[in-house]
């Protein structure tokens, strides 16, 4: 089709000298081509090419140190010695340590309970993430009621013969999971709970909300950690004992939803009235109105609010450290400081490991969150 | 065929004849202090369709929303199929499930699809089987000639277009009154007509109609009865060849030389 228009178009013009009629016309021919990606992003005119250059120039001072760090004067197997010897990073050191940073002090013997319970979130979480995946529902209800359950078990044990790992074995990397996640989990609902309530017409349920939302807003998260550690334990009746993970994993949970009602308020009262009046008028409850309408559409307009709230969240699991608990940037700590290990190059290879651990995780969040909003929006809001 | 014995009926329920659907009697609401309806008193039958017109800030649109209590009066009783209605009875939700509303800014959920938008209702409120949602869903579009765009979001249709489908999405409960709340003032010219043949043709089939609307071309052919309001009060309640043609107070002259110049 768009060969034979293009073939009468030149007859026309060889034979008139005039262009054909407007419909019959292709659109300006489009640039392609890595010479023209060049040119047209990194040298349009002086002023952009003179940047490129200096970028250029930037990187070409500090990527060399770089590398040499990195790659090409690190240590990949050997002991302190080497690493002070070759200069570079430590990655031996890593290497070394793997299986504490990844467990923290979980038996070596169980650590294949860790595992499974990692591939199982694998298995039942990423179905959810694509649009096109059957059956929905139950696996969501599986990862959401099902799973954290299993996961207990499996991590903590004591059922089908299962040795019991006490929490205060658990650390490292999974110990970050396990903290980031629930407060993920928990701090969801919480928010649209607390940000429903801060916006009731009953006067009681607001007053506790708003309370609620201020008070936690107010202080530092150490300071509620600090309260679930020390403080939590002396209200608590005689007997009666609360695992300290488990008041870490409230504190932070509690925390984060009164953040989060605040983001998720935001997106509340971006709905317009019309939507609330349409539900209202046909019959639909409170509930209701709110989990098909309302809520699928605010919860929609703040997904950048949410996974900012969501990155935090993953970086403050750090602060456990603060009551005794060994996240990975914590065991990291631990292991640095090990006599055998000391030096001034494990030390910078400790922290740019627990770096990048950290970044894969927020930027791997960042990125669905971009996929997210592009599938969800539609069109409504152009 | 087996759809058209389940096909539903679009004119309410036939043995509500003998009574009034809705009653107004001395109704009257404030915003603040200020006094926005002011005695109303106003009836409907069964198959009726009221037109009510007036200037903006008259009361108009506050009167059909205190029908399925969108806003709340404070003083005099409103009736709806003989059951007086206010802010805190018992069963305002199926009351309201029974009502049909058509807004002004038509209101679609933007985060549905159109077919989406039509089954919401049906299955959560009426408990409808899925199934037989998306049966009614699509008898509906059809009645309003928008069966193609069943699986667009409403983001993607003209303004006409919406106002159809929130009218099908409505039309879908089964109302026994559909209110319409100036259903074409936010739309282009051209979209107006697409809009307006679809109200008349929903006239035709027996619907009782109250509509707070400007168009009066459309009062003229399809009301049974214009109330003209004017701050607040009801000001005149005629036939509409009667209001049109020989209106009686002078407010309702100079509303309708107003409106009709254009």
């Amino acid at each position: 089709m768009t060969d034979k228009l293009l073939t009468a178009n030149a007859a026309i013009r060889e034979q008139t000298g005039i262009l054909p009629p407007a419909e019959g016309r292709l659109p300006p021919k489009v640039h392609t081509g890595p010479v023209d990606w060049i040119h047209r992003n990194l040298f349009p005119d002086w002023r952009q090419g003179l940047l490129t250059i200096v970028v250029l120039y930037l990187l070409y001072l500090s990527m060399p140190g770089l590398y040499n760090w990195a790659i090409g004067n690190a240590t990949w197997a050997g002991d302190r010695a080497d690493c002070v010897a070759n200069g570079g990073a430590c990655w031996a050191f890593v290497n070394a340590r793997w299986g504490q940073f990844m467990y923290g002090f979980y038996p070596v013997a169980e650590r294949w309970r860790v595992d499974l319970t990692f591939v199982l979130l694998i298995a039942s979480v990423a179905p959810l993430l694509f649009p096109a995946t059957p059956g929905k529902r139950w696996i969501l209800g599986f990862a959401l009621l099902v799973y954290p359950v299993i996961a207990f078990f499996l991590l903590y044990g004591g059922i089908l013969g299962l040795p019991v790992v006490e929490t205060a074995r658990w650390g490292g990397f999974m110990l970050t999971l396990v903290v980031a996640i629930s407060g993920m989990v928990g701090s969801l609902p919480l928010g649209i709970l607390l940000a429903l309530g801060r916006r009731s017409k009953m006067t009681s349920i607001r007053l506790f909300c708003t309370t609620f939302i201020e008070l936690f807003r107010a202080v530092p998260l150490i300071t509620v950690l600090f309260m679930a550690s020390v403080m939590l334990p002396l209200f608590m009746p005689q007997g009666f004992t609360l695992d300290k993970l488990l008041r870490a994993l409230l504190g932070v949970a509690l925390f984060n939803g009164a953040l989060m009602a605040e983001v998720i308020r935001g997106g509340l009262q971006a709905i317009p009235r019309g939507q609330y009046e349409a539900a209202t008028a046909s019959g639909m409850g409170y509930w209701r109105m709110m989990i098909f309408v309302i809520l699928p559409q605010a919860l929609r307009i703040v997904i950048p609010g949410i996974v900012n709230t969501y990155v935090a969240i993953i970086k403050d699991t750090t602060l456990v450290l603060i009551i005794g608990l060994f996240d990975l940037l914590g065991i990291v700590q631990a292991g640095i400081a090990d006599s055998n290990w000391l030096s001034a190059s494990v030390t910078k290879t400790g922290y740019v490991f627990a770096g990048m651990g950290f970044w894969v995780l927020c930027f791997g969040l960042s990125r669905y969150s971009m996929y997210l909003e592009r599938r969800l929006n539609t069109g409504h809001n152009t | 065929m087996q759809h058209n014995q389940t096909s539903p009926s679009i004119a309410g329920s036939a043995d509500m004849t003998t009574d009034d659907v809705i009653r107004f009697e001395d109704v009257n609401k404030w915003f603040g202090t200020f006094h926005v309806l002011k005695n109303i008193n106003l009836s409907v039958k069964s198959g009726e369709k009221i037109v009510i017109c007036g200037p903006s800030g008259s009361g108009k649109s506050t009167v059909i929303r205190c029908v399925n209590q969108l806003e709340t009066h404070q003083m005099g009783r409103i009736l709806v199929n003989g059951r007086e209605v206010h802010d805190d009875m018992k069963g305002l939700e199926q009351v309201r499930a029974e009502i049909g509303m058509v807004f002004q800014s038509f209101n679609l959920y933007p985060h549905l699809t159109v077919v989406e938008n039509l089954t919401l209702a049906q299955i959560w409120v009426h408990k409808r089987p899925r199934k037989e949602a998306e049966e009614r869903a699509h008898h509906f579009l059809k009645r309003v000639h928008i069966e193609e765009q069943a699986q667009k979001f409403p983001g993607q249709l003209s303004g006409g277009q919406q106002q159809r489908v929130a009218i099908a999405r409505s039309l879908c409960a089964n109302p026994k009154i559909m209110l319409f709340d100036e259903p074409t003032s936010a739309l282009d010219p051209e979209m107006i007509k697409e809009v307006l043949d679809v109200m008349v043709e929903l006239a035709e089939e027996g619907m009782t109609m109250v509509c707070v609307t400007h168009e009066m071309a459309f009062a003229r052919k399809v009301a049974n009865r214009v109330i003209f309001m004017d701050q607040g009060q009801i000001v005149e309640e005629a036939k509409p060849e009667v209001f049109f043609d020989a209106p009686k107070s002078d407010r309702a002259r100079l509303f309708l030389s107003q409106v009709l110049q254009h």
